[in-house]
């Protein structure tokens, strides 16, 4: 292990950082060592915050730049330069945290230690896992990584939100799009319909001779009723959605025609969009904290897995209760998440945790909505509402408040990521 | 209630040495999460900077004077301020957790 060390520079240098923070920490009375796992909203918070509390953190993460997912699907209908999605993390470091760019590959619970993808094993006295997703290729029957080529699912920012923009951009006027939506749990609930409503306001002001037809496994959504008193002021004609009630699950895809097929039918699409099914990351499973679900069973007050004692899961992976798989709420919960830690490496109790989340959702470029959320611990065990509080956007509001809340889109898209990573 | 009035104390101490750092002038300074920040105040600065270096078209709450902070939330709660979002968030914090809440915004900037 010293051998080891030696003969990386770099990781000397992350050590003998690791020994110089310990002595401060120790006295601020909040000793120990935790390792982040993922440098997404959720995990990059996280490290941060326990930073600030004194804690000697590191934080794994095998990517030196961060593509958003929030925001992406301005980017898709080239209402965002993609190049604004991008993150670094300088700005993590300069916080206190050592950064590593490696994958976690094996996590050992019983002994508290990552090893990660250069062989390199970093012990821990608290382990945070932010991994985020994992999509389900194999749930829906012909899907792939491949086919993900001719049929984008642009779910994970990326390469894939590109490739699926590039494909929006060369169809030809009169074409058809279609958008296939999971079942829930999925990362993003209202992400699918604000997708559909932005690629609605691109065909109708670029293509407009265009159809998009949406297919979702499921009968009721996020903000719903806004969305669809939306679409029908906004993109009527255009935009087709049809629900589970109606036939919208697709059970199977032949990506060689771009072909969607449902019980009641096949639709095939000159540009597809397939949003897969999905579950928590693989390190997830690997480290044992993901159940039957696919997701991972945490409790509320510290984020502690309810399987694994030792490490704590946020964000996106979790099993959140009421609270949604949003970035927001993935933030909210990083710092929450850190106060814990800080009390429990410190020997204080945590205080109970209430989270707030709110998202914002673009049905046209000056059209805002939003769902918002406070959240508590219930006696079950699960973060629940806090009964009056939150909810949607009036259904009657005024162009004005749509506006308002389009601005409001953006501009927590940019206080968040500078919270984050700035 | 216990944890509360501490976080309440807590984020008066912060405050006090606050004012001092503010009159030397120390740019640039984050806001302190702190472990005795009270529950739900961490998720502020989700929209709303704590620090000034973000211009926004969210308003800057992080050392406002806890009164107004208050006073604000409990005219979300009630309705009688006009709001797009705040009126659905201010209804989930009770007005020992609003002041407790408002108390540490204004300590931390």
């Amino acid at each position: 292990m010293s051998v080891r060390l030696t003969r990386r520079g770099l990781l000397t240098v992350g050590a003998g950082t690791a020994v110089a923070l310990a002595a401060p920490a120790l006295a601020q009375g909040a000793p120990g060592r935790v390792v982040v796992v993922g440098g997404g909203f959720g995990g990059a918070t996280a490290a941060r915050f326990l930073a600030a509390e004194g804690v000697t953190v590191t934080l794994v993460e095998p990517n030196t730049t961060y593509a958003a997912c929030p925001m992406s699907n301005a980017v898709l209908v080239g209402l965002k330069p993609w190049e604004g999605q991008l993150f670094g993390y300088d700005g993590v470091r300069r916080a206190g945290v050592t950064v590593v760019h490696q994958a976690a590959t094996a996590i050992d619970p019983g002994v508290r230690r990552v090893t990660l993808a250069d062989g390199v094993a970093l012990p821990y006295d608290r382990l945070v896992l932010s991994p985020g997703i994992d999509l389900r290729f194999e749930a829906l029957p012909g899907y792939s990584a491949e086919a993900a080529q001719a049929m984008p699912h642009a779910w994970k920012a990326g390469e894939q939100t590109l490739l699926l923009a590039r494909q929006l951009e060369a169809m030809e006027d009169g074409g058809t799009v279609v958008i296939s939506v999971p079942p829930n749990p999925y990362r993003c609930p209202p992400g699918p319909y604000e997708r559909a409503s932005l690629v609605a306001h691109y065909l109708k002001t670029r293509k407009p001779r265009s159809k998009l037809l949406v297919l979702d496994a499921k009968d009721a959504f996020s903000k719903q009723r806004l969305f669809q008193a939306a679409w029908a002021a906004l993109y009527p004609g255009l935009l087709e959605y049809v629900p589970l009630a109606g036939g919208g699950q697709v059970t199977a895809v032949e990506p060689a025609t771009r072909t969607f097929v449902t019980d009641f039918g096949r639709h095939q699409a000159d540009v597809a969009n397939v949003i897969p099914p999905q579950r928590a990351a693989a390190i997830a499973r690997t480290a044992g904290v993901a159940d039957r679900t696919g997701w991972c069973p945490v409790d509320p007050a510290t984020f502690e897995s309810r399987l694994v004692p030792g490490i704590h899961v946020i964000g996106d992976a979790a099993i959140g209760g009421a609270v949604p798989k949003s970035a927001f709420a993935a933030n909210a919960a990083g710092k929450a998440c850190a106060a814990a830690l800080a009390a429990l490496l410190a020997g204080r109790e945590p205080a109970a945790p209430k989270l707030i989340n709110t998202c914002y959702s673009l049905v046209a470029p000056d059209h805002g909505i939003s769902v918002a959320g406070v959240y508590r611990p219930n006696a079950q065990g699960l973060f629940a509402d806090i009964e009056g509080a939150g909810g949607t956007s009036p259904l009657d509001a005024p162009p004005e408040t749509r506006a308002l809340e389009a601005a409001y889109a953006h501009a927590w898209f940019d206080i968040a990521t500078a919270e984050v990573f700035g | 209630m216990t944890v509360l009035r501490l976080a309440a104390l807590a984020g008066g101490l912060v405050l006090i040495l606050t004012t001092g750092a503010t009159a030397v002038a120390a740019p640039g300074a984050l806001a302190s999460p702190g472990t005795l920040a009270p529950p739900g105040a961490a998720a502020c600065s989700g929209c709303h900077a704590p620090s000034p270096r973000t211009s926004s078209v969210m308003p800057a709450i992080h050392g406002r004077p806890a009164a107004e902070i208050a006073a604000a939330m409990r005219e979300y709660r009630a309705g009688t301020r006009p709001a797009t979002v705040m009126d659905r968030i201010a209804k989930g914090f009770s007005e020992a957790e609003t002041e407790a809440l408002a108390a540490w915004l204004e300590a931390h900037r």
